[in-house]
């Protein structure tokens, strides 16, 4: 029982990161959670495969990855976020960086080749390190670190980032000159 | 690791501050998601796994 619930605890303390990166795979909340769920059904029922002592965390980001992998990518970008709801999810930001900024930055990563983005999500945003990321993706580590390097360099491309000091009051600027990148949401 | 700019910045290598901008702005797209906590499904989801489980002893 006991030990029960530390599982159940850690597999609640896994969802808000898994929904992030389960949105990040598909695209829309709505599909996200589903795939969250199946993934802790998946979990739940073949917890006798988790070894003890061993990150919950990646496991269950395995588990939910080899899940969209296998299901949810059959049915192919028809996911995307055609309805805005991943948009939408999100209206009640606080102000911190501009609003226009991270919608740029979003569309940008919707350019990203898909193993490029997940491998930039799972490092830089998830936390995992190269190695674990290299386990929840089934490939070499250097696969992992090239995948991330590439994509930094195509959303620095794409936002045309050529210092960090680019990130100032001349945005609204190229945003317009970077108009056909960003259109969709601009409406 | 490079990126192509035009002929007054022919290559531009990627500085610590771009990707220090990058991680910082994937982590707040990453944390407004993270930030919304965990949905009630899940809860009563692994409430309802953890019942059938006990039950089932």
């Amino acid at each position: 029982m006991g030990l029960r619930k530390n599982v159940r605890e850690a597999m609640l303390e896994a969802v808000p990161s898994l929904r992030a990166f389960a949105i990040s795979l598909c695209g829309n909340v709505d599909r996200a959670d589903d795939l969250v769920q199946e993934a802790l059904l998946r979990a739940w029922a073949n917890m006798g495969s988790f070894q003890p002592g061993t990150n919950m965390s990646a496991w269950l980001f395995t588990i939910l990855r080899n899940l969209f992998r296998s299901e949810y990518r059959k049915r192919r970008r028809e996911v995307e976020d055609v309805d805005g709801s991943y948009a939408e999810s999100l209206t009640s930001l606080p102000e911190q960086n501009s609003r226009l900024e991270i919608v740029e930055f979003r569309n940008a990563l919707k350019l990203l080749p898909s193993e490029q983005r997940e491998s930039l999500i799972l490092v830089g945003a998830s936390g995992f390190s190269y190695e674990e990321a290299a386990q929840i993706c089934g490939c070499a580590v250097g696969t992992i670190k090239s995948r991330v390097n590439r994509a930094r360099s195509r959303l620095a491309e794409i936002l045309s980032i050529d210092s960090a000091s680019d990130f100032g009051p001349d945005r609204e600027t190229r945003a317009v000159a970077n108009s056909d990148i960003v259109r969709n949401d601009r409406s | 690791m490079y990126v192509q700019r035009s002929e007054k910045n022919p290559v531009v290598k990627l500085g610590p501050d771009i990707k220090a901008k990058i991680g910082m702005q994937l982590r707040q797209i990453y944390g407004e998601i993270v930030d919304q906590g965990v949905p009630d499904r899940f809860v009563e989801l692994l409430k309802r796994l953890d019942d059938a489980n006990c039950e089932g002893r």
